[in-house]
């Protein structure tokens, strides 16, 4: 890096990531590969967790005990599984990742979902040897119901097929119908081995049928941003930003993360549930006024008329309203010891609103290996269903399909406090 | 293709801020812990930017173990008055009394007196149900594993085995009483992003950040500084001589190494960072033990 470097810098794009698949897919190595040749690991790190105590230097994937790096607690190099979400950082002269690296075991659909949630893109692993399992279909369904932008299919250990094509076309084959049942358009497949590295950060020479990037030219080239910016504006009120102090006695400022769209200085504003509305006098940062702002922005707004607002309401354009019902229809992955159940009450937390919620219906329960919709009057632990909600107060939200942060929700247990599910709003 | 791009820096910025305003709105009493480092340095910067134009919300707490370097004290109270913050400095007087110092007692009992159980006592006086922490999750491998709103008990403990699904943007900020929360919104950021962005916005931090010629200790790999106050922590033997050295973390000044560096400002300093090859916890004595963070974490440890 020199100096001239700085504005380049300066422009580097944050792409989250998430990677699902089990040890034996070889996920570990394909960490350990991106983080060594990204030099997203440090030599100290790496030394640490070298296989022969004695060596002194650390160069290539196969030097280290990969599974050591990642498993950051006691407990899971004890029994020697990953049991929570790890969070890793690389970058490259073009892009920084976080990336969330999930466990693999079909019980963690937990943590599956809490790594996918925030996600650009996802790598799902496969072992060339063994192609598509039942595992990895359970896992691209919930990627494709978390409406994460692009899947990119990892076929690796393509060194142990003799990097034979036939076997990865046959692969890729079987993924793209699966996808293509469920409504995924963007996936990509790309032929690798994570531990000679040929597909992962070099082309090698192992593979010259595959015409496609190489796993990091995907990932360093994939759109960041979906199409927040072009979507209706909204706001969630997080704040009401009263200062009172000599200078700003009357200041009211309300403070909030743009979920999506645009808004400048004039904008007809409209505020939800309540229906009052009034324009944009300021749009304010610690670093001066600005004339427009967008998603994911966190701003502060004051308006020319004083009209009543407070924290769990949405500022929204005149004219492009949300939904404000007093039901509710979403997909749910259940995340809590206790089933969900028919007639129970909850907590929703949707945006920066907290309402009661009555499960009103179970529609249907996912069959988690065949994907057949079921009759059911309870979701456990991990398994996924579509859910109608009876709700104490309208929510203001859009569709999971047409904006993931103003179509999500959390549904908290109120006695125990837990986080105990996720909804996606039909 | 979307005309409006954040650059990751401001994409960071935006998330933190979003955090920091949930902790305010959903928890009676929160504070800021408050180390003097850096890391704390962008934390305030962030939170400033978050109510801006009100004055920050809640207090900065630094728990004070008297062997903080005396740049750290200047520069931290200076700071405090310039933003005009509300400081709040807690030690655990008995233990300081009884003469606790690494030396003799050895890291992990100092740390545990005087870090942790200082920490845990300031938090329990003070009645806060949330803290915030500069803490990152690249910093070290149990702190990967760990939420943006990190539940403890009523002792203060962290169960890694039980922690709450973190979905979305949206934090699940409902606790019982007695238990607290520790908030880590700077969990995202990488040490490269902290100086990065320390250089973008210009934000005041202690001078040791700098080379300098500083007397130091050199004790195997480690060059340790040189306190005459701090004499008699130093092995038998052990003379001081002068390197041209900065620090690339700060905590105590007997138990924090310094690097050999020629980086003068904030330009060279980032340079510096993107070339390193060795993480910046290497400097930490505490951090040298098989598990160390992750028992400290379950003690209490921030």
């Amino acid at each position: 890096m020199t100096k001239a470097n700085f504005d380049l810098v300066k422009e580097i794009e944050l792409l989250r990531l998430v990677t699902v698949g089990s040890v034996d897919d070889g996920k570990s190595t394909l960490i350990g590969r991106l983080l060594i040749d990204t030099k997203g690991a440090f030599e100290d790190q790496l030394m640490a967790v070298r296989k022969q105590k004695g060596a002194t230097t650390v160069s290539s994937a196969a030097d280290i005990d990969l599974a050591m790096l990642t498993d950051g607690l006691s407990a899971e190099r004890e029994q020697g599984i990953t049991i929570d979400v790890a969070y890793r950082y690389f970058a490259t002269p073009k892009r920084k990742f976080i990336m969330a690296d999930c466990p693999g075991h079909e019980q963690y659909t937990r943590n599956m979902v809490t790594g996918s949630s925030t996600a650009n893109a996802a790598i799902i692993l496969i072992d060339a040897r063994h192609g598509v399992l039942a595992q990895t279909k359970r896992h691209t369904h919930i990627l494709g119901l978390l409406g994460i932008p692009h899947l990119i299919v990892a076929v690796n250990k393509m060194d142990l097929v003799d990097y034979d094509q036939a076997t990865f076309e046959n692969i890729r084959e079987e993924m793209s119908e699966y996808c293509a049942k469920q409504g995924i358009k963007d996936l990509i497949c790309t032929p690798m081995s994570a531990l000679t590295g040929d597909m992962v950060t070099i082309r090698g020479e192992n593979m010259d049928w595959y015409e496609g990037d190489t796993l990091l030219e995907t990932l360093e080239s994939l759109s960041v941003l979906d199409d927040l910016d072009e979507k209706p504006f909204r706001m969630p009120v997080q704040l009401v930003n009263r200062p009172q102090t000599a200078d700003l006695p009357d200041y009211r400022g309300f403070m909030g993360t743009i979920a999506s769209g645009t808004v400048k200085v004039g904008d007809g504003i409209t505020v939800v549930p309540s229906g009052l509305s009034s324009t944009v006098k300021e749009i304010v940062t610690f670093d001066g006024n600005l004339e427009e702002a967008f998603a994911p922005q966190s701003i502060t707004l004051t308006l020319n008329d004083n009209i009543d607002i407070s924290r769990g309401d949405m500022l929204v354009h005149t004219g492009e309203p949300t939904t404000g019902e007093k039901s509710l229809t979403a997909n749910v992955c259940w995340i809590g010891d206790e089933p969900l159940e028919r007639r129970k009450k909850y907590m929703i937390k949707h945006t920066t609103r907290q309402v009661k919620a009555l499960v009103d219906d179970v529609v249907f329960k996912r069959e988690i290996h065949t994907l057949e919709k079921e009759d059911a009057d309870s979701l456990a632990m991990n398994e996924i269903g579509q859910i109608r909600f009876k709700l104490q107060q309208p929510l203001n939200c859009d569709s999971y399909a047409d904006n993931r942060m103003t179509g999500s929700f959390i549904i908290i247990d109120s006695f125990t406090n837990n986080t105990v599910g996720a909804g996606m709003i039909v | 293709m979307s005309k409006h791009k954040l650059t990751q820096l401001k994409a960071l910025e935006a998330e933190s801020i979003h955090i920091i305003r949930e902790v305010v709105a959903e928890f009676r009493n929160p504070v800021m812990l408050y180390s003097v480092g850096k890391d704390s340095s962008v934390l305030v910067h962030l939170a400033r930017k978050a109510f801006y134009p009100a004055p920050l919300p809640f207090p900065l707490l630094h728990v004070d173990t008297g062997f903080k370097f005396k740049e750290m004290y200047e520069f931290r109270d200076n700071f405090c008055k310039e933003i005009g913050a509300d400081l709040i400095v807690r030690r655990n007087e008995d233990a300081i009394d009884n003469g606790m110092n690494p030396k003799e007692f050895g890291v992990a009992r100092c740390c545990g007196a005087l870090k942790t159980q200082g920490l845990l006592d300031a938090l329990e006086e003070g009645g806060y149900d949330a803290a915030f922490g500069g803490a990152r999750r690249d910093e070290e491998k149990s702190r990967a594993k760990e939420r943006v709103f990190s539940m403890r008990d009523e002792f203060g403990q962290w169960d890694p085995k039980n922690q709450r699904p973190e979905l979305w943007n949206i934090y699940n900020g409902r606790i019982h009483d007695g238990e607290s929360v520790r908030v880590f919104p700077i969990s995202n950021w990488t040490e490269m992003d902290i100086w990065s962005y320390i250089r973008e916005e210009n934000i005041p931090i202690v001078p040791l950040y700098f080379a300098k010629e500083r007397p130091m200790i050199e004790r195997g790999d480690m060059l340790i500084p040189y306190y005459e106050e701090n004499k008699d922590q130093y092995l038998e033997g052990e003379e001081p001589t002068m390197v041209m050295s900065r620090f690339r973390t700060l905590g105590c000044s007997p138990c924090t190494g310094a690097v050999r560096s020629d980086a003068t400002n904030m330009d060279e300093i980032v340079i510096e960072a993107a070339a390193s090859k060795r993480s910046e916890r290497e400097t930490r004595i505490i951090d040298h033990g098989s598990n160390s963070m992750e028992d400290k974490k379950k003690e209490g440890y921030f």
